[in-house]
């Protein structure tokens, strides 16, 4: 291979990586389905607790949630605070230090930026316009009913 | 509407997750951070997808990827159904083919019956605008299982063959 031939693969390989980080890192990118839980946080001086999807359920399926433990499908629709969590309702069912990790560890659940309001990250309604476009009053209230999708702030 | 066929993965597709600190969503300025589960640490090692998470879940329980509980409550029943439903026999899309097999995997029956949709084949009145806004099977499509992008996942019988006499015939 003469040296100019090998410049222009250098070159193209080089162009090629560049696009291929500016392609994935540039934009900001959560986890599809990953739940921020923003009801009372914020006036609490808390930063927003995120719910990622996809570590529980490589864990446990849907059922265990949404029909053992009663959580709607409806982002911040459980209205979920910390004295259920420490009665052992909702997460509190296994973060109570026995199946994960329990309450102390503030910092692991409420891990997003202040100020991030209540949503499904990357969900259809997110991306058709965030909380406005959601039918108002649309959840249903039966126990592992209602829906999934951005409620924007309460 | 046309239906653009989906490419299928190529086995050298590239999959990359953000790192928690950079995906726009956590805090950076958290020092937590560093404690938790990588998406790209768990997912990379899961069948491959082109939407959602990168992951096929329901190939990644089938294949035995991963093992996930059905139930913490030890009373709890856990009730799974092998059972085809037609649905959209009279739309302009091709008809969908919703199989309860798959979705008991991960659901319960009573997470959709019968708030979200009634048992009787052809009592429920589907629309895909209801759908888009979360509502009916855009509950979960959309939200945390394939998005509603993936149209031919759901719209996946052609119109033209003989529907297959396992599967009942719904709306």
């Amino acid at each position: 291979m003469s040296t100019g031939w090998k410049a222009v693969a250098i070159a193209a390989v080089l162009s090629a990586g560049v696009l291929a980080l500016s392609d994935g890192l540039g934009e900001a990118r959560a986890e599809y389905g990953d739940v921020v839980m923003n009801n009372y946080s914020d006036a609490a001086g808390m930063r927003p607790a995120v719910f990622p999807h996809w570590f529980h359920r490589v864990r446990f399926r849907c059922k265990v949630c949404h029909s053992d433990l009663g959580f709607k499908f409806k982002a911040g629709g459980n209205e979920i605070n910390m004295l259920k969590i420490i009665d052992g309702q909702f997460c509190g069912a296994c973060h109570n230090g026995s199946v994960a990790w329990s309450v102390e560890n503030c910092d692991l659940c409420h891990s997003a930026k202040p100020g991030t309001p209540t949503q499904v990250h990357e969900s259809t309604i997110n991306l058709l316009g965030g909380a406005e476009a959601g039918p108002a009053g649309a959840a249903a209230t039966s126990p592992g009913g209602g829906r999934a999708s951005a409620t924007g702030k309460k | 509407m046309v239906l653009i066929a989906e490419a299928p993965i190529a086995a050298e597709t590239v999959r990359r997750w953000l790192p928690l600190a950079q995906d726009g969503l956590h805090d950076p300025a958290n020092p937590a951070l560093r404690l938790l589960q990588e998406p790209s640490v768990a997912l990379s090692r899961l069948p491959s997808d082109r939407v959602g998470n990168q992951v096929n879940w329901v190939a990644a329980l089938e294949g035995g990827h991963i093992n996930p509980r059905t139930n913490i409550l030890p009373e709890s029943r856990v009730r799974m159904i092998d059972l085809d439903i037609l649905l959209n026999l009279r739309g302009g899309t091709p008809i969908v083919r919703f199989p309860h097999r798959q979705h008991t995997l991960w659901l319960d029956c009573s997470n959709c019956h019968e708030h979200l949709f009634k048992s009787k084949a052809g009592a429920n009145k589907f629309s895909m605008e209801r759908i888009l806004k979360g509502e009916q099977c855009g509950v979960c499509h959309g939200a945390v299982s394939f998005p509603l992008t993936a149209c031919e996942r759901c719209h996946n019988t052609p119109r033209n063959k003989p529907p297959p006499a396992a599967a009942v015939r719904g709306s």
